[in-house]
């Protein structure tokens, strides 16, 4: 791998090469580069993201514990016994008080150290709030480009409505653990509403056929409902697995690969244009508050943001008066 | 962001089951403002340096109290080099010695820590000596 040297734009060139050549420590450095936001990493993204979308991205989530790094674990094992490579992007929170996290996703992940086709990267969500860490799309957007067959997002543990991953992925699996609530969970809006497949994990429990079968009475589409347009106008599969012991995965892989199949005639390409459309508000936001924060405009925007703190203004006077305020330093 | 977190790897390498330690550093670590990538037990010297690789770690922990350091700190260290990674900070922790510290500095650990040592000691030691790797 070359050293860093020359300007940010040659770097990157040289990062993708390798990365996209099978340098893995390439690979990861991109990584780094991508979680911190880094010139070279931009640069790099211009390159790469013409090059990706051949992947499959699946997301998987779930509330704390109901076993989705155990079961990303069974996943690899069933992706490599059908000879495909595997990227994982696991997210787990960071403290809101010091930043620091706590990683723990690899713990179950172990026996891939000699395997070339497994890549796991580990991400803290760094303050981003919806599942994922705010770079993490860009993460499996360079794993796309450097070739993995099957890209892996593994989000933090969520709640009810984290579902940020669906946008974000081309299939997502929703996990449940046996009798974590009753029929009026299941019709909550939220997180289910996003699964493509919804996996009742610790199938080796008592109860996990009856939290299947409750889900797939309630999980009617919308679209039967009433709404034809509703947010998914399919009805999920309800699997049940037990990931530890594998009992369950092959299944699992079946309803992946079908629904990869099935969705590149239907609901692909407007999932792909959410993808795009979050993908790109979240660089346009990125890029106002850049400017904002440059030196001829902090001042403007420190008491913009001042004046909200002592409630003197509301925030959308505030935000349309720094959106003024760009413009004008646009204007010539 | 210049202010990013510092990624710290905490791995056991070895047979011994006593984790306790390390999963105490790695929490402490995390309140410290690390980012703490947690491998667990019974690491060989291989998984360690691949997890090392991928996660682009700027330490590498490990926590031993087998008394097997000699055999498995050094192949770490090896194994670091060969791939790459002999800038990443390697701080060893458990029941070293006193004559093993020196031999382990020459295999390229920087830091030795025994019974006693406090979560703000290592901490700081980390900050003074690490390298923030950018690309």
């Amino acid at each position: 791998m070359t050293e860093p040297g020359g300007s940010p734009a040659e770097r990157a060139a040289a990062l993708a090469d390798a990365a996209r050549a099978g340098d893995r420590r390439a690979l990861a450095r991109l990584l780094t580069s991508v979680e911190n936001h880094t010139a070279v990493a931009e640069q790099a993204l211009r390159l790469l993201y013409p090059l990706a979308g051949g992947a499959h991205l699946v997301g998987v989530t779930g509330p704390p514990g109901a076993g989705k790094s155990t079961l990303v674990a069974a996943l690899i094992a069933q992706l490599r016994a059908s000879g495909r490579t595997v990227a994982v992007v696991a997210v787990d929170p960071s403290s809101p008080i010091t930043g620091g996290a706590l990683l723990g996703d690899r713990v179950r992940m172990q026996s891939y150290a000699s395997d070339d086709g497994v890549f796991i990267r580990s991400m803290a969500s760094r303050g981003h709030a919806g599942g994922l860490a705010a770079t993490s799309t860009s993460a499996a957007a360079v794993f796309d480009a450097a070739g993995f067959d099957v890209v892996l997002l593994e989000t933090v543990g969520t709640g009810q409505s984290e579902v940020e991953v669906a946008a974000a992925a081309d299939t997502t699996v929703v996990l449940e653990a046996p009798e974590m609530g009753d029929e009026v969970q299941a019709i909550k809006a939220g997180l289910l509403e996003v699964a493509d497949i919804v996996v009742v994990n610790k199938g080796d429990r008592p109860g996990a056929q009856r939290t299947a079968a409750q889900l797939r009475a309630m999980l009617t589409p919308p679209g039967e409902s009433g709404r034809a347009d509703g947010p998914s106008a399919r009805r999920p599969d309800v699997l049940v697995v037990t990931a530890l012991t594998g009992e369950g995965v092959p299944e699992l892989l079946a309803a992946l690969d079908r629904h990869r199949a099935d969705g590149a005639a239907e609901a692909a390409p407007a999932a792909r244009r959410a993808r795009a459309a979050a993908q790109v508000r979240a660089v346009l936001a990125e890029r106002l508050w850049e400017r904002l924060a440059s030196p001829s405009l902090t001042p403007t925007t420190d008491a913009a943001l001042e004046r909200v703190a002592r409630h003197e203004t509301d925030p959308y006077a505030a935000a349309d008066a720094l959106l003024a305020a760009l413009g004008r330093e646009e204007a010539p | 962001m210049t202010d990013r977190p510092l990624k710290v790897l905490i791995a056991k390498p070895g047979l011994d089951g006593h984790d306790r330690g390390a999963k105490v550093l790695a929490r402490g670590l995390r309140d410290e403002g690390f980012e703490v990538v947690y491998t667990g037990l019974r690491q060989t010297p291989e998984m360690i340096v691949t997890a090392a690789l991928q996660e682009d770690v700027d330490v590498v922990g490990l926590s031993i109290l087998s008394g097997a350091h000699m055999t498995l700190v050094p192949r770490v260290c090896d194994q670091l080099r060969a791939k790459g990674l002999g800038d990443v900070l390697v701080a060893v922790g458990g029941i070293i010695p006193d004559d093993d510290v020196e031999p382990l500095r020459a295999a390229g650990v920087s830091g030795v820590f025994g019974p006693g040592t406090t979560i703000r000691e290592v901490a700081d030691f980390i900050r003074a000596n690490a390298t923030p790797r950018e690309a």
